[in-house]
């Protein structure tokens, strides 16, 4: 008797996970897709709730059509996949010996889910440097903003200011204004001059660089102030936010009035899950991030663990897209599926060189838009680092210097970092540059926080659903 | 070329029982080196629930625990920093008349050892702790009891220690003892040779591997006590909280995450490495909303475990060697360990340089397993 496989899981229904399933599915298999949201898209593409009928142009802009064409390639998988929203996969071990399990939550019915291959396609949310002012309300992360723009079809404010770096900071102010949003002020960290000796690489991609371009142009043409090299100082205000302060490159500082700010600064990748999967990790130099190590086509070291997308370095949706097929067709070949081998090799060489260019197009982004790291590693004594925990930078800085913690983890254990809701998913990035700067060490020797499940808050009340489970699998 | 160094006396584990020692030692100028695998603190001792109680410990074992607890009142002038010890009390609860017969039982015979017990009915549990949900019928309290920082309390232990003047080596794993006709010989991974009159042997789990050098096996065996932790909520759970059969534990901090353990996590000791089980967890959030029904409607942000040395009778092993003269054995704390901790470094201080301590260990002796083998 040839025992029968589980169904390949893929967690996340973003541009990666959509084209990972429909990849599975016309290779005849029927995979389990998972997502917290309630529909697919993820967070660039994110659905409007049932009922809302603002049109795709409105809300994806030049993106409309490709976020079109990712919703009808979700919607006819229907009946082909099973598809499970609003579901959390907020814990997985490998399976070094028989089948891996994940557990799962859906309002408050837990489930447990054995699997034998899955992937992960779970995305990145924005890298923040924190800033005095950055808790109070009405100040948002860029993903956040534009998020209430897609989904709820509302502002974060009347008058926004966008600060950061990054292609999604001109982006998101772009679509606030074309909403009929007002922008106070887009103000980039990265210079003029990063960004004209990053011309090369971005000619990887002439059409997003064209893009960009465009809605810097269209932005100041309406008058929006677009200030580079910007320095940010504090968010201003006391219930609310009134201004932004921050200082132009020639030293000037300067306040600008508004009551709401987005900010970020470049992407993060959500990796949580492949930790707990015991993945192995990689200093990653272009992403300033401790990496789940995976192959060109996204097979991690540990059998049955995949990666597709954002998730394994932020790369951007079109990359993702065609992330998820190459990853959906490495998991057929490992599963003994992907016999008709010549048009899958054909396929593979053609997405491998696509990659590549968006490599290398990502590259030249990280010349135009450098992440700063001197901000968060410069951070006064009391500022507010962790938000969660109400950790300052300098009790961080205590740590180290004081107690003799002599990576991030430790400094967690001492003074509660990265501890609490978050799990160190917001100030993480900025907690390790304040480590490195005060051990004196460069940022790869200030270590990684490690994952612990849950990978989100998980209601108390969960209960687990043996019965469920034992129907499907029994 | 490779270090070594001569001292008097050799600690293998840097946890609370090692840094403990060390400073004890130090307290009386002798000269002591401290070798540990990662960093103090990093196993058991720094990552436990973080229960300071005497309540409901084997009677035998109060003498250690009432030691103990006098260390912990003293903390900020021992090691410079309260560790965040709050004297909350510890109240150990009833769900049936049979746990009540077990707390009435113990109340009584504890009295015999000096820990006095205060036994609550049904309404008296109420009026004082309101949020006692109905499954719990009584209780027995034990005001001096309580609760700290795990995190903060070894190292703070290796800082003081070291302050006074005692080598701490981390990132030192020791790979071989031996003995010869000039004292002990302990080689480390990093190269470093130690040569010592004395080894004290505190390396938790692991203890039965150095103690198994010296041809003394013992049944040690890791188990992994399963921990969550909820999102910051109101204050309203100030004892350190227990069950009558220890399938849960729980307490508040006063930034309002409410922290409890409950069932089994898994490990591989070997590689040093542990996981909590998401099952485990689940099971004991039922058992948490039973006693504190107000919890429903809280979030759990993390879960997670360790690495502890138990033993059969869950009694530890604090004894000289049976075969090598100079050789101590402090480990196995079979959960204990964190309220025991400070006191076994006076104990061992003691064992080392007094001869017999002040704190009878008879019951904690190494060969009890040799003349009745565990079932297990
Ligand atoms: C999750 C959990 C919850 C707990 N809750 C409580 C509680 O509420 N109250 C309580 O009293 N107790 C509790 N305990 C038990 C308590 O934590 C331990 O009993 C105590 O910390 C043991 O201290 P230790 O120094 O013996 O061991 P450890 O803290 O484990 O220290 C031993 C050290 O030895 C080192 N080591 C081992 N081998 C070598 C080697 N070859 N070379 C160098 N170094 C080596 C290890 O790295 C380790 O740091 C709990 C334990 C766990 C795991």
């Amino acid at each position: 008797m040839v025992a029968e496989r589980l169904p390949p899981v893929i967690v996340g229904a973003g541009p990666a996970g959509t084209r990972a399933a429909e990849t599975l599915v016309h290779a005849g298999l029927r995979p389990i897709v998972i997502d917290e949201a309630p529909s697919n898209g993820g967070q660039i593409y994110r659905r409007q709730p049932s009922g809302f009928t603002r049109p795709g142009k409105a809300l994806y802009g030049f993106e409309a059509s490709r976020a079109a064409a990712l919703f009808g390639a979700f919607d006819r998988l229907a009946g082909s996949i099973d598809h499970r929203p609003n579901t959390l996969v907020w814990s997985i071990r490998p399976g070094s010996i028989g089948a891996g399990l994940m557990h799962l939550v859906s309002s408050e019915r837990a489930n447990a889910l054995p699997f034998d291959q899955v992937i992960f396609a779970t995305g990145a949310t924005d890298r923040v440097i924190p800033l005095p002012g950055w808790t109070l309300p009405g100040v948002f992360t860029l993903g956040g903003a534009q998020v209430a723009l897609k989904y709820q079809g509302c502002a974060i404010g009347q008058r926004t200011a966008f600060v950061g770096t990054g292609p999604l900071l001109y982006l998101v102010a772009y679509q606030y204004a074309k909403a009929g949003a007002k922008v106070a002020a887009v103000l980039d960290t990265a210079p003029l001059s990063a960004k004209l000796r990053a011309l090369p690489g971005l000619s990887a991609n002439a059409q997003a660089t064209a893009r960009g371009l465009y809605y810097l142009f269209w932005l100041r043409s309406r008058g929006v102030p677009v200030q580079l090299g910007i320095h940010p100082l504090a968010i201003e205000g006391r219930d609310g936010v009134t201004a932004i302060a921050w200082r132009d490159p020639h030293g000037g500082s300067h306040a600008t009035p508004c009551d709401a700010v987005a900010m970020g600064y470049g992407l993060r990748s959500e990796t949580q899950l492949a930790d707990l999967a015991e993945v192995p990790f990689a200093w990653d130099a272009l992403h300033r991030q401790w990496l789940p190590t995976r192959d060109a086509a996204g097979r991690t070291p540990v059998a049955g663990i995949y990666l597709a997308g954002d998730g394994g370095g932020a790369l951007g949706a079109d990359a993702a897209e065609l992330a998820g097929e190459r990853v959906a067709l490495a998991l057929l070949q490992d599963r003994g599926a992907a016999d008709n081998g010549r048009s899958h090799a054909d396929r593979i060489a053609a997405i491998n060189r696509r990659l590549d260019r968006y490599l290398r197009f990502r590259r030249g982004l990280e010349r135009a838009f450098p992440f700063p790291a001197h901000l968060a590693g410069d951070l006064a004594d009391e500022t507010l680092l962790c938000r969660c925990e109400g950790i300052t930078a300098g009790e961080v800085r205590r740590a180290v210097r004081e107690f003799g913690a002599h990576e991030i983890n430790r400094a967690k254990a001492f003074s509660r970092v990265g501890m609490g809701r978050c799990q160190g998913r917001m100030c993480g990035p900025a907690a390790a540059e304040i480590v490195a700067g005060a051990l004196g060490v460069p940022i790869e020797q200030a270590g990684r926080l490690r994952a612990q499940a849950p990978v989100k808050p998980l209601p108390m009340a969960a209960v687990l659903d043996d019965a469920a489970a034992s129907a499907r699998h029994g | 070329m490779a270090e070594r160094i001569a001292t008097e006396i050799a600690i293998i584990g840097g946890g609370l029982a090692g840094c403990s020692t060390a400073l004890h030692l130090r307290q009386r100028n002798v000269p002591v080196v401290l070798l540990e695998r990662a960093a103090c603190g990093s196993q058991a001792s720094g990552v436990n629930y973080g229960g300071v109680r005497q309540q409901g410990r084997t009677l035998v074992e109060l003498p250690i625990a009432r030691r103990s607890r006098a260390l912990w009142g003293r903390m900020a002038e021992l090691v410079g920093s309260d560790c965040e010890f709050m004297a909350t009390g510890h109240l150990k609860l009833a769900r049936n008349e049979t746990e009540m017969d077990v707390l009435e039982t113990y109340a009584r015979e504890a009295a015999g050892w000096g820990l006095e017990l205060q036994l609550l009915g049904r309404n008296a549990l109420r009026d004082r702790f309101p949020w006692a949900g109905d499954k719990v019928i009584g209780g027995s309290f034990c005001t001096d009891d309580g609760q700290a920082n795990p995190r903060l309390v070894t190292p703070a232990f290796a800082r003081r220690a070291r302050a006074l003047g005692a080598d701490i080596r981390e990132h030192t794993t020791v790979t071989a003892v031996e003995r010869g006709s000039d004292g002990f010989r302990i080689e480390t991974a990093a190269g470093l040779e130690v040569r010592a009159r004395i080894v004290v042997n505190v390396a938790g789990a692991w203890g039965h591997e150095i103690a198994a050098q010296f041809g003394e096996h013992v049944p040690e065996e890791p188990i992994s006590p399963n921990m969550c932790v909820t999102e910051p909520l109101p204050y309203f759970l100030t004892p350190n909280l227990g069950v009558v059969g220890a399938d849960l534990y729980m307490r508040q901090i006063p930034r309002g995450n409410v922290i409890f353990g409950g069932g089994r996590g898994v490990n591989d000791a070997k590689a040093q490495r542990a996981r909590p089980l998401p099952e485990s967890a689940l099971a004991s959030f039922q058992r948490a909303l039973e006693v504190a029904p107000n919890l429903r409607g809280a979030h759990i942000i993390r879960f997670w475990t360790g690495i502890e040395g138990y033993m059969p009778d869950e009694l530890p092993i604090l004894d000289r060697s049976a075969t090598t003269p100079g050789l101590i054995h402090a480990f196995g704390f079979s959960g204990h360990g964190f309220q025991l901790g400070p006191a076994v470094g006076a104990i061992v201080t003691e064992m080392a340089l007094d001869g017999a301590p002040s704190t009878p260990i008879e019951p904690f002796r190494i060969g009890r397993f040799a003349s009745a083998p565990s079932k297990s």
